[in-house]
């Protein structure tokens, strides 16, 4: 594949990346918030899980521009299959895998979120709690492969997102364990 | 062809967007779970429902031909 | 065998609990006896004898269609008031058996599949004997026992048990999709046993005794103010007055019977003990025979306090699965227990009918039943003077915890 050397590429690679954590960090949190029937204001609940679908949707398209991005830079020149495998030994290598990585379970997700007709409840279940897993593995992606890791806008950006979905997961951790989501309900007879 | 909205009360989770989505048909009780009537869904309503029904967070509601 | 012995050698009186020997079960070994079987049980009426009386020929013609299939003895009896599988099973097994060799034989199975309750381990030690004694079959014959749960032994349920799940219904049916996702035919062994008799003798014979719109013999199980408490084996249609007779007769007064077990309902005795034994003399009651579980409740109980424990009882037994049940069942029983008649005629139409299996929906009509008869207690019981504080408990609850 050609490799461009235009500093817009450069712009836009790590533009889109840090955009691409924001929006899932969104994701996530309405996730979250959909399962504790969480509301925004006076606003109906389908507007949290019509955000979590929509952000997401949002989400992979800036992924793409990374993506496609990461593939025409020169500098960054990533191959197609070092998108899904993570193979090198080298420190960009190994963070440039975490994105692979993290590219592979959220494909998973989405995949199956798309045919979610089709699948049992169960597959359907597991493959989303996956999901959880994407977002940390991209975190350290993010924060470890980007040339900007030691700039001042780019770590408040990510400890923000760090926080806020901390904070997020605490209050769904803190509410189970006050009112235990078990699998089966059982009712105080 | 009549269609009926059904509710799989073993996957419903009381989520309630069904209700918010489709109030002409849909109402909640003390619970938080669906009421989904017998009668069938009118055509101008369909489009509504079959938005419910793509938003249901656990797919337990469902349009069928069939009423229950 | 000639449909002349065969006369000779059936069963006058005590069908399924009588010690007769029948002989070798006749076989129906390709499609054409399968057919002239088949149109003979559904003669013979014979409708389901667990509790939902649905029309056997119907069932096993259907899971036929189907292809693949598998039989399932249902013997696990989850209600505790009810014990008539219980002494089938210890007294008649082979009874049981013949008829589930005949249902695969109709439905083209190889396995057989027989299930009864955990907790009843002699029960399954007579079955286990009887098993042992047939060799000359070639079915593949299993024999499991199902947690004691009250929704244990619902089809559904019990195949999603046999499947390696929790003992919990589906929605899923089980003649469509049941045991490895196969059609599965699961019948109640009481009507098994009865199935075997009419692939011995026929239907004329099954319809020789009860009323022609509810023909043949059941398993009675009856408790409470009566001197010996049990299952007895009675004719569809006997006077409920003589049937209770058949127990050694009432010990006191009686207030009322509860008919068909936890999901039946109570009729005041005076409007019930003259009425026949059948579905269609109880129906203007409000009730039906269900499994034919029959409490008589004496007058110095409290008719409120006895529904109130099992209504929670209910409620504690409640698969979890379904909003309306898990929160209304308990609901309900607060509400009996205060006897709040508003509280629970708001609650009915929220919780009938609003599960995945028939629990919220018996659970309701049995609580409805309760405030109904016993309606001259309310203000008593309110007011803490009833009758039955000091009664000990008539209506037995379960206390087990497995689901698997």
């Amino acid at each position: 594949m050609r490799s461009l050397n235009h500093p817009m590429v450069w712009y836009l690679l790590r533009g889109s990346g840090v955009v691409t954590l924001l929006l899932f960090t969104a994701v996530v949190v309405l996730g979250i918030a959909t399962t504790m029937r969480w509301r925004a204001g006076r606003l109906p609940r389908f507007v949290t899980l019509g955000l979590h679908r929509n952000v997401s949707l949002l989400a992979a398209v800036f992924l793409a521009i990374h993506i496609a991005t990461a593939m025409l830079d020169s500098y960054a020149h990533v191959h197609l299959l070092q998108l899904f495998v993570p193979a090198s030994t080298t420190r960009y290598g190994l963070f440039l895998g975490l994105g692979a990585l993290s590219l592979d379970l959220l494909l998973a997700v989405m995949v199956t979120s798309l045919v979610r007709h089709r699948l049992s409840q169960r597959v359907w279940k597991g493959i989303h709690w996956l999901g959880y897993a994407s977002w940390p593995v991209a975190f350290v992606h993010s924060v470890g492969i980007g040339t900007d890791r030691h700039l001042g806008w780019f770590q408040v950006t990510a400890l923000a997102c760090l926080g806020l979905l901390a904070a997020t997961t605490g209050w769904r951790f803190a509410s189970s364990l006050r009112r235990p989501f078990p699998k089966y309900l059982e009712a105080r007879a | 062809m009549a269609l009926h909205l059904k509710v799989n009360p073993i996957l419903c989770d009381g989520y309630g967007q069904c209700a918010e989505l489709l109030p002409e048909l849909v109402e909640l009780d003390e619970w938080g779970y669906p009421i989904v009537p017998r009668d069938p869904v009118g055509l101008r309503v369909e489009p509504a429902a079959r938005r419910a029904v793509r938003m249901c967070p656990r797919l337990a509601l469902s349009l069928e031909a069939a009423p229950r | 065998m000639s449909s002349v012995a065969a006369a000779e050698r059936a069963p006058v009186r005590a069908r399924l609990l009588g010690k007769d020997d029948h002989g070798p079960l006749p076989r129906a070994l390709n499609s054409r006896e399968r057919a002239v079987l088949l149109a003979e049980v559904e003669a013979s009426g014979l409708r389901g004898r667990g509790g939902a009386g649905f029309p056997t020929a119907v069932k096993l013609a259907t899971v036929a269609r189907a292809g693949n299939a598998v039989v399932v003895a249902n013997g696990t009896e989850g209600e505790p008031a009810s014990w008539k599988d219980k002494v089938l099973l210890s007294s008649n097994p082979h009874l049981v058996v013949d008829g589930a060799f005949v249902a695969a034989d109709l439905v083209g199975a190889r396995e057989v599949i027989f299930t009864v309750g955990r907790a009843h381990t002699g029960v399954q030690a007579h079955l286990e004997h009887a098993l042992a004694e047939r060799r000359d079959h070639a079915f593949d014959v299993y024999l499991e026992s199902a947690p004691d749960r009250f929704v244990a032994g619902e089809e559904s349920a019990l195949v999603n048990w046999l499947n390696g799940r929790d003992a919990r219904p589906t929605i899923d049916r089980p003649f469509r999709k049941g045991f490895g996702g196969r059609p599965t035919l699961v019948q109640n062994v009481e009507t098994l046993a009865n199935l075997g008799l009419v692939a011995r003798y026929g239907a004329r014979w099954f319809r020789d005794t009860g009323t022609s719109e509810e023909p043949g013999t059941v398993l009675v199980t009856v408790h409470g103010a009566v001197k010996q408490p049990g299952v007895v084996e009675v004719e569809l249609g006997t006077p409920i007055r003589d049937v209770l007779q058949r127990f050694g007769g009432l010990t006191a007064l009686p207030q009322a019977l509860l008919i068909g077990g936890y999901f039946g309902t109570w009729v005041r005795a005076h409007d019930a003990l003259d009425l026949p034994l059948t579905n269609a003399a109880l129906a203007p009651l409000g009730a039906s025979l269900g499994a034919r579980t029959i409490v008589v409740l004496p007058q110095d109980a409290c008719g409120i306090r006895e529904s109130a424990r099992v209504a929670r009882y209910l409620a504690r037994e409640s698969a979890g699965q379904c909003g309306p049940c898990v929160f209304g069942l308990p609901a309900m029983a607060d509400a009996l227990e205060r006897v709040d008649v508003e509280r629970l005629r708001r609650l009915a139409p929220q919780v009938s009918g609003r599960g995945a299996c028939a629990h919220p929906t018996g659970a309701t009509r049995f609580v409805a039943s309760a405030v109904d008869v016993f309606s001259d207690e309310i203000e008593r019981h309110r007011a803490g003077r009833c009758g039955g504080r000091s009664h000990p408990p008539v209506l037995p609850v379960g206390d087990s915890t497995e689901w698997r």
